[in-house]
């Protein structure tokens, strides 16, 4: 491992990107992620690769997309209005099983909301925000270490299931600062073998999303399903604490978990059996570790800051065997410990 | 040890950046660290904080609620603060611009004429680093030579020419909070 450096979450994430072998980044700026374009057009030209400042959201994806047809690693990133924009681009990555990394630092919505930390585009990242039977793979991280690891995960990933992968972080993450340690550079083990590189000497390529002929759309479409089907078999992660041994489990991702956490430690230092499960994939769930959860454990308390989004996909996992209770801040505010620990209170009554 | 630390004053009094010096020192010390910014529609004037844990161990929640330590810079950052401060914690005020009394008698508080001690060290813009050196005399989180060989490494060399007086002011600081 390299020396530790002091970097926010935002900065960690562009340099995990560069060192995940991604060279063209285009966006937009908007707050709390404007450290990533700016630290994109800095280091961007020193590694060789291409940083531009778009036009708009939607120049940036479709930027991507064009690049990535080209087989580079390919990023953009933007906060919860700017990624609305994006939508229609991710829906037509899918469409053409284009490899991409999105990054949405959530600010509290809904419109222009405000640019405080949030977590109300659950729904938006893990149900599909554009059109059409897709999914994309979203990735939780909970510490400016993890800005970095997953990232270097999500291009891997994004290439090995030729799909769009969203990094799903909150303001606090992007602005925060901790000690991060970057892997060593991995080659992308992967050979393209359907990129458009120009067809001088073998058989023309063709990338499109317009499938009109009869059935075949359809056909394209479970093709996709088998996909994303086994990628809920093989790709599901999280991290429990705890999960022997509780009556109830606090269920949180991102910045929330931070927090949850704590609870932890401080009930468990009364001697009270209060765990954790922090999904890392929000898409697939990590359903298979709730429905183990569910047969040792009494209720699942979910915490979030949203009205109650990921607490649907909790209740979906246990099949209700369990009371899921839901604890959230919205609009920017952010859930205290305090808060938290008299839910579980009022919970264990 | 587990140090939870706002530091709070106006934009433009370097708020940000004496928190990233004492977590970017602490970290070369091998503790654990976090730092979070306020990071609203900061302008110069207006208020700002920086919020730094430094402990032995991880640190699971980055968030304070209630400090441990807080550096009061400007008046507003004493009212807002004060009442939050665990008992036991530290209050650094600074002197120089607060003419406001501090009514904590369970908190050690430090009254320090700041800017004095800045213009004295040679710029009384580097208000932040006599704050940062007082702290350290009254807490011994981290030792104040990490604080003072750290800074090269997290300024811009545009600016290294300006070490040395920031040096000196983290100096005057420590004195002034040794005494």
């Amino acid at each position: 491992m390299a020396k530790k450096v002091l970097m926010c979450g935002n900065e960690a994430l562009a340099e995990a990107a560069i060192i995940a072998g991604c060279r063209f980044y285009a966006g937009y700026p908007i707050t709390p992620q404007n450290e990533i374009p700016a630290y994109m057009s800095k280091r961007m030209p020193e590694a060789g690769g291409v940083f531009i400042q778009s036009e708009s959201e939607l120049a940036a994806i479709n930027m991507v997309f064009g690049s990535s047809l080209t087989g580079a690693r390919a990023m953009t990133s933007s906060s919860s209005p700017g990624i609305s924009l994006k939508q229609e681009g991710i829906s037509y990555l899918a469409a053409c099983e284009l490899p991409a990394v999105i990054v949405n630092i959530m600010r509290g919505g809904p419109g222009l909301g405000n640019i405080a930390p949030s977590q109300s585009d659950y729904f938006q990242a893990v149900k599909g925000g554009g059109h059409g039977d897709y999914r994309q793979i979203v990735i939780a991280p909970a510490s400016v270490q993890e800005m970095a690891d997953l990232t270097m995960l999500s291009f891997d990933l994004a290439d090995k299931y030729r799909m769009p992968v969203m990094i799903l972080g909150d303001g606090i993450l992007g602005q925060m600062m901790e000690p991060v340690e970057f892997k060593a550079e991995t080659k992308p083990g992967i050979k393209k073998d359907w990129i458009l590189d120009g067809c001088k000497g073998r058989k023309p390529r063709i990338i499109k999303s317009l499938i009109l002929n009869e059935s075949e759309l359809e056909k394209f479409n479970l093709k996709l399903q088998k996909r994303y089907k086994e990628i809920k078999d093989k790709e599901q992660r999280c991290e429990v604490l705890y999960g022997d041994d509780s009556d109830i489990m606090l269920v949180a991702y991102g910045t929330p978990s931070r927090i949850c956490r704590s609870v932890v430690e401080k009930l468990r230092k009364k001697g009270k059996k209060v765990g954790m499960i922090r999904p890392i994939t929000l898409w697939p769930f990590p359903e298979d570790a709730f429905k183990k959860l569910a047969k040792k454990i009494k209720s699942f308390l979910v915490v979030e800051m949203s009205c109650g989004q990921m607490i649907e996909d909790v209740k979906l996992a246990i099949d209700c065997a369990r009371p899921a209770h839901f604890y959230g801040r919205t609009g920017g505010e952010i859930p205290g410990e305090d808060d938290i620990i008299k839910e579980i209170e009022n919970i264990n009554g | 040890m587990k140090e939870e630390i706002v530091f709070a004053g106006f934009g433009g009094q370097g708020i940000m950046f004496m928190g990233k010096a004492i977590a970017y020192a602490a970290m070369n010390e091998g503790k654990q660290v976090t730092w979070i910014p306020s990071y609203g529609a900061e302008v110069r004037g207006g208020t700002a904080y920086s919020m730094v844990i430094i402990s032995d161990e991880a640190i699971a929640s980055p968030l304070i609620k209630d400090p441990t330590i807080c550096v009061a810079m400007n008046g507003p950052s004493l009212r807002k603060y004060e009442a939050r401060i665990k008992a036991d914690g530290l209050l650094v005020v600074n002197k120089s611009i607060i003419d406001i009394e501090p009514a904590r008698k369970d908190i050690e508080i430090l009254n320090i004429p700041i800017t004095e001690l800045a213009s004295e060290a040679g710029d009384h813009r580097i208000g932040n680093m006599v704050a940062l050196g007082a702290l350290l005399a009254k807490r011994k989180i981290i030792n104040v030579e990490s604080l003072i060989g750290g800074l090269k490494d997290i300024v811009s060399s545009t600016y290294h020419s300006l070490l040395p007086v920031n040096e000196k002011a983290i100096r005057k600081g420590f004195e002034y909070g040794s005494r």
